[in-house]
């Protein structure tokens, strides 16, 4: 039984198809990448799966339910939280409060515990503190718990912005371009992180990139997007020679 | 988490000591009527900002109808004491209650509008409000509802306005206030970490809507009148321009701006003409100055002080 399964999906927008035929199928713990020419609807794709769109038609289902008709914060409560291609942090909030927020779900105290300051309002924030600080700790951002969002350098950001998505516990997590306008070195530091994070959370990974030495080495399984419509999927030394990937990307040979 | 407890105990201590030094000014006639007067227009506009901060500072969403939940909780507590003859507490709950449920009910459908587009909604339903009651004969339309008991004094407003403070910074200072917060600073990471956005802006309306009906209450309790022309479109930029200029987004911006703006307003008693003057001038002067308002989204703490004085660790002073 696969953790995500996707098919016939299809979004248009007026007259124009986004996304259309779309069929995926991820499996527990894989790692997989979705790859494709600009404008191919990789990130269509994504906004239908976080409930950002609403699919014209297809079947969505996520651990054995449909995630048709969820709104984004549902999709994410069910367990898929994802990472956006222009940073989209609480810039004006420290860090640590932007790993705070993402637990908020879990939180099980009420309005009225929290203003009147009883019940299980200290234990959970106490908790809150702490899972947060573990989470950090991880991305190696503990340091700057303090610091404003906005203020840390790019990198940084980046790294801050998947802590975030992970501190929501998801089962799936959506990395939308994770080395969007990072140099090779930091692209090989995220490659490894990426890496490290399947491994040792036991998360299944999704992630759109237009970074091939990144796909090629980190990704088990690779869907490649054109027009709309799933062209390839394979393993990346399957992708790297089909034909259909080739010319999608560096267009037809010359006769 | 320890010490956001000793820290509320001395805050409810300093607040307690604040009341009793005015009551011993008020009890040996240091401070006579005409700024016993101000004092309590004071409480009250420090309600109402904070109240609206709540909205517009931390949930971001850009309201000016605030008046309008203002006149609701004035008018409700007034029918509460003078046509049924209950107690005053029983009044300002039920003003508050009433401002809430109006809350809610234009929260829903108008929360869906973003920025300028919900400003414009806001401040017309504010006027549907008072246009409304000035057409109910019952609550004595144009001329206003009149013959009401003096029940405010100076306990009361503190009270409130105590009540108000600590409940708005609690609220703010959880998981809830933060999603509160998330909404004001990116909308879609905040649906995108599993916040329902919708619910917590119809929240803070509501909370806000609430306690903007005790200001109410209080307000025409203390001038023995409930008449529409006090809760113009005016009173809701006179509160917009409180929450502005203290910072959106700081409780204690929102009092310090609700003191000073009161103050002005009272200096300038004898000159009406000057008030909008020197309020505007103000705006301007803040707003190429300090556009973030007096203290952006920071709070006012020892701690700032501290820092300022140059010796504390640094660190934020929000939040606490």
């Amino acid at each position: 039984m696969a953790l995500l399964n996707i098919s016939k999906l299809s979004k248009e927008f007026g007259g124009l198809k986004a996304v259309s035929n779309f069929n995926m199928e991820i499996n527990e713990g894989e790692l997989i990448g979705l790859i494709g020419p600009n404008g191919a609807g990789k990130t269509t794709a994504f906004n239908l799966m976080t409930g950002v769109y609403e699919p014209t038609s297809g079947e969505m289902d996520f651990a054995g339910k449909s995630l048709l008709g969820l709104k984004p914060y549902q999709v994410t409560q069910r367990g898929i939280a994802r990472t956006f291609q222009n940073i989209r942090l609480f810039a004006d909030l420290s860090v640590l409060d932007n790993v705070k927020i993402a637990y908020h779900f879990h939180v099980k105290y009420g309005m009225l515990e929290s203003v009147l300051r009883i019940g299980r309002y200290y234990a959970e924030e106490e908790e809150i503190e702490k899972k947060a600080l573990e989470c950090l700790n991880l991305f190696k951002l503990a340091d700057r718990r303090d610091e404003i969002a906005k203020n840390l350098p790019y990198g940084e950001q980046r790294r801050l912005e998947i802590a975030r998505a992970l501190a929501a516990q998801p089962q799936l997590l959506l990395l939308d371009e994770p080395a969007a306008g990072m140099n090779p070195q930091e692209t090989h530091q995220l490659m490894e992180m990426i890496r490290w994070i399947r491994d040792e959370l036991k998360l299944t990974i999704l992630l759109i990139e237009h970074d091939m030495s990144l796909v090629m080495g980190v990704c088990e399984r690779i869907y490649v997007l054109d027009y709309g419509s799933i062209i390839a999927q394979g393993n990346p030394a399957e992708i790297r020679n089909n034909p259909r990937v080739i010319e999608a990307y560096l267009g037809e040979e010359v006769h | 988490m320890k010490g956001n407890v000793k820290q509320d105990i001395l805050r409810l201590a300093a607040s307690i000591g604040l009341y009793v030094l005015v009551m011993v000014l008020l009890e040996v006639g240091f401070i006579g009527a005409f700024w016993e007067l101000n004092l309590v227009l004071i409480c009250i506009n420090i309600i109402l900002a904070v109240s609206l901060n709540l909205i517009t500072g931390f949930t971001g969403q850009f309201s000016i109808g605030h008046a309008g939940f203002m006149a609701v909780g004035a008018y409700m507590s007034a029918v509460f004491t003078v046509k049924l003859g209950l107690p005053f507490i029983v009044a300002i709950i039920a003003g508050a209650i009433a401002a809430a449920i109006l809350g809610f009910a234009i929260g829903v459908p108008t929360l869906r509008l973003k920025g300028d587009y919900l400003a414009i909604a806001t401040l017309g339903l504010g006027e549907i409000i008072r246009i409304t009651i000035l057409n109910i004969p019952y609550v004595g339309g144009a001329s206003g509802l009149m013959g009401i008991p003096r029940f405010t004094n100076f306990t009361w407003a503190f009270f409130a306005m105590a009540l108000t403070v600590f409940f708005i910074k609690n609220f703010i200072n959880s998981s809830h206030g933060r999603a509160c917060i998330s909404i004001r600073e990116n909308e879609i990471a905040a649906e995108a970490m599993g916040i329902d956005t919708t619910k917590y802006k119809v929240v803070a309306f509501t909370i806000g809507a609430a306690f903007a009906g005790v200001a109410g209450g209080l307000f025409s309790h203390y001038f023995y009148i409930a008449h529409p022309a006090s809760f113009t479109f005016m009173k809701s930029f006179d509160i917009l321009t409180m929450v502005v200029l203290g910072g959106m987004g700081s409780i204690t911006g929102s009092i310090t701006a609700a003191i000073l703006l009161t103050f002005i307003s009272a200096a300038l008693a004898s000159y009406p003409e000057w008030r909008m003057v020197v309020y505007s001038l103000l705006l301007i002067i803040l707003m190429i100055y300090r556009p973030q308002g007096l203290f952006g989204n920071k709070e006012l703490s020892l701690k700032v002080f501290g820092r300022i004085l140059g010796g504390g660790k640094s660190g934020s002073a929000q939040h606490k």
